[in-house]
């Protein structure tokens, strides 16, 4: 089946411009780039709250 | 201070707008000493990113929606749009996780999140409008895919996505002019009812056992 | 010593006040900092990966990519056969729509982009086709035609089509009698792989145009869309409201919208969209409506995410 082909771009470091891969479970199916962002969002959420705050040291010793 | 003995209209806005929102808590220079985590960056980093969507789209649209297409600088444009959107939902979305479990909606602040979450509803539909409009096959295939959806709720009769001068025209106009109403609606609330303070910690009276627990929070319902 | 949970009014009530410390903080210079922090991340991933930009199909590349597909599809839209011809509502009155129950609103909001499609898609624009007499001639025989022979015609041709092939000159042909429509559609196919039907369909009713519904619903009634979708995983049954062209991130919001087409009985029924709409639209309420919802609003107590937020605040708490 002929399929047009994309434009030519400026030149990107990395070319995305190819069918992406996809995860499949069962009727679940994902491309690995939504995954992606979506593992990146959990981890940076996990990363917000776990890293500690500049400015919240405190004497860690009770008197 | 007005001069006159009735107040004219102007002066009552003037002071009815400096009452809700003195300058100092418009603009403030503290905050809460409680707010000590990452979390409480990605309202402002979503703001940020919603800068970067509408100065790159004014770009866009100061060349017309063909430009990007045939030239290599329209394209870069192009693409600092769209990946100022994904970080836009990105950090949106963590900011909403954030701020849902810290049901930062106590205390009369049920206002900001409802605005909050009609902001993140309506960027999805300016992000639609935004889909179907970039001339292409993606915007073909989705416009006549989502015609379908609308259709059924009888919206499709006054929003049609395979009309692409309606599309544009709420894509560039009428829907960034709704969500950055509903932005500033919702930073004024934040200003104006204060960051949520932390909920209290239910074991607190184990803790300090020789304080006196709190009035409200003292007495154990029979197991 | 007892203790007890607090009562949501109660958590409101001590939301309302705090009397604690507060610190420094400067909230324009955050804004400058997180302006160039997002524009920096924005121009690296343009660098880095810039952003696709398929182009769109034509009727044009269409018809010579397809011109079996074209021409079946051209027939179908013909005799009233076709997706759009029996769409309902707001393209025509030849069926109701979607419903849920006994509300039909796709039916109630009314007709508000008329199209018929046998002379929009292929009468009016077989017309427009000069120095032509032998196919003015069959447009004319097919059109004072009977309308049960006009259907046996078509019905004919639409099976004949699936043994169909494309002769030297690249007309499709097919084997047997079937009125004028065979040359009619030819014409058609002759116009639309020269590109005037592009042009015909988009400015039917003035030279300057926006809207391309005709030429669209008239390209996704056939197969070329489609066909570069699933190779793209577009596909609604491939969730593909969330994905993009490429290997780029899609639309990743929109996951529990695609979810429901995924499942019984979504995945079946012909009102598929409407509860699908309907389903989205209470979650979507009840979204902004979390505050009041008694159980959901609660989460947070019950997955105490909050006690790493704000564990300074608590350690300071314990501290004092």
């Amino acid at each position: 089946m002929a399929v047009a082909s994309p434009t030519v771009t400026l030149a990107a470091i990395i070319n995305l411009n190819h069918p992406a891969a996809y995860a499949h479970w069962g009727f679940f199916q994902m491309s690995v780039p939504n995954l992606v962002v979506i593992g990146l969002m959990i981890v940076v959420f996990a990363a917000a709250i776990a890293l500690p705050f500049p400015g919240s040291r405190r004497r860690r010793s009770r008197s | 201070m007005s001069a006159v003995d009735k107040p004219s209209w102007t002066a009552r806005v003037r002071e009815a707008g400096v009452r809700a929102m003195p300058p100092e808590r418009l603009l403030p220079d503290t905050q809460p000493a409680y707010m000590s985590s990452w979390i409480y960056i990605f309202g402002v980093l979503t703001i940020a990113a919603l800068v970067i969507i509408i100065f790159s789209g004014s770009v866009l649209g100061l060349k017309g929606p063909a430009w990007w297409h045939y030239t290599g600088i329209g394209h870069f444009f192009n693409s600092i749009h769209l990946w100022a959107v994904e970080l836009f939902f990105f950090f949106m979305v963590i900011h909403l996780w954030g701020k849902f479990f810290m049901a930062a909606w106590r205390g009369g602040r049920g206002r900001t999140w409802m605005s909050g979450a009609i902001t993140f509803l309506t960027s999805i539909a300016a992000a639609f409008t935004g889909y179907v409009s970039q001339q292409n096959f993606d915007s073909q295939w989705i416009a006549t895919q989502a015609k379908d959806g609308l259709n059924s709720t009888g919206i499709g009769a006054f929003f049609n996505v395979l009309n692409f001068g309606q599309m544009y025209t709420y894509h560039v106009l009428l829907l960034p002019v709704v969500v950055i109403a509903l932005v500033s609606a919702h930073i004024l609330l934040v200003r104006r009812t204060g960051i949520v303070p932390p909920l209290p910690l239910g074991e607190l009276a184990i803790h300090a056992p020789a304080a006196d627990p709190p009035g409200a929070g003292a007495t154990e319902s029979a197991a | 010593m007892k203790r007890r949970r607090l009562s949501n009014a109660e958590l409101n009530e001590a939301a309302r006040h705090y009397d604690g410390p507060y610190k420094p903080y400067d909230l324009i210079k955050e804004l400058c900092v997180a302006i160039a922090v997002v524009a920096s991340l924005a121009l690296l991933f343009t660098i880095f990966f810039s952003s696709p930009d398929d182009r769109p199909s034509t009727i044009a590349q269409w018809s010579r990519q397809m011109p079996v597909d074209f021409v079946t599809t051209a027939v179908s839209e013909l005799d009233g056969t076709s997706a759009t011809a029996g769409y309902g509502p707001p393209y025509n009155h030849n069926g109701d729509g979607q419903q849920i129950a006994f509300i039909h609103l796709q039916k109630w909001l009314g007709v508000s982009h008329p199209i018929n499609t046998a002379q929009d898609f292929v009468l009016t624009p077989l017309a427009s086709i000069p120095f032509d007499p032998a196919l003015r001639k069959a447009t004319a025989a097919y059109q004072a035609a009977s309308a049960k022979t006009q259907a046996a015609w078509t019905t004919d041709y639409t099976n004949a089509l699936a043994k169909a092939t494309v002769g030297p000159g690249g007309a499709v042909v097919v084997s047997g009698s079937f009125g004028p429509v065979p040359t009619m559609m030819n014409g058609l196919l002759g116009l639309a792989q020269s590109g005037g039907l592009d042009g015909d369909l988009l400015t039917s009713n003035q030279f300057y145009q926006t809207d391309y519904t005709k030429p669209l619903l008239f390209m996704a009634d056939g197969g070329l869309l489609a066909a570069r979708a699933q190779s793209q995983h577009l596909l609604g049954e491939q969730w593909g409201m969330m994905n993009e062209t490429g290997s780029y991130p899609g639309q990743v919001w929109l996951w529990l919208y695609t979810f429901w087409y995924q499942i019984a009985p979504f995945n079946t029924s012909v009102n598929a969209d409407a509860l699908v709409m309907a389903i989205m639209g209470v979650m979507s309420l009840g979204l902004i409506l979390i505050p009041f919802i008694p159980g959901v609003r609660d989460i947070p107590r019950w997955v105490p995410i909050y006690r790493y937020i704000w564990r300074d605040y608590y350690r300071d708490q314990g501290l004092r």
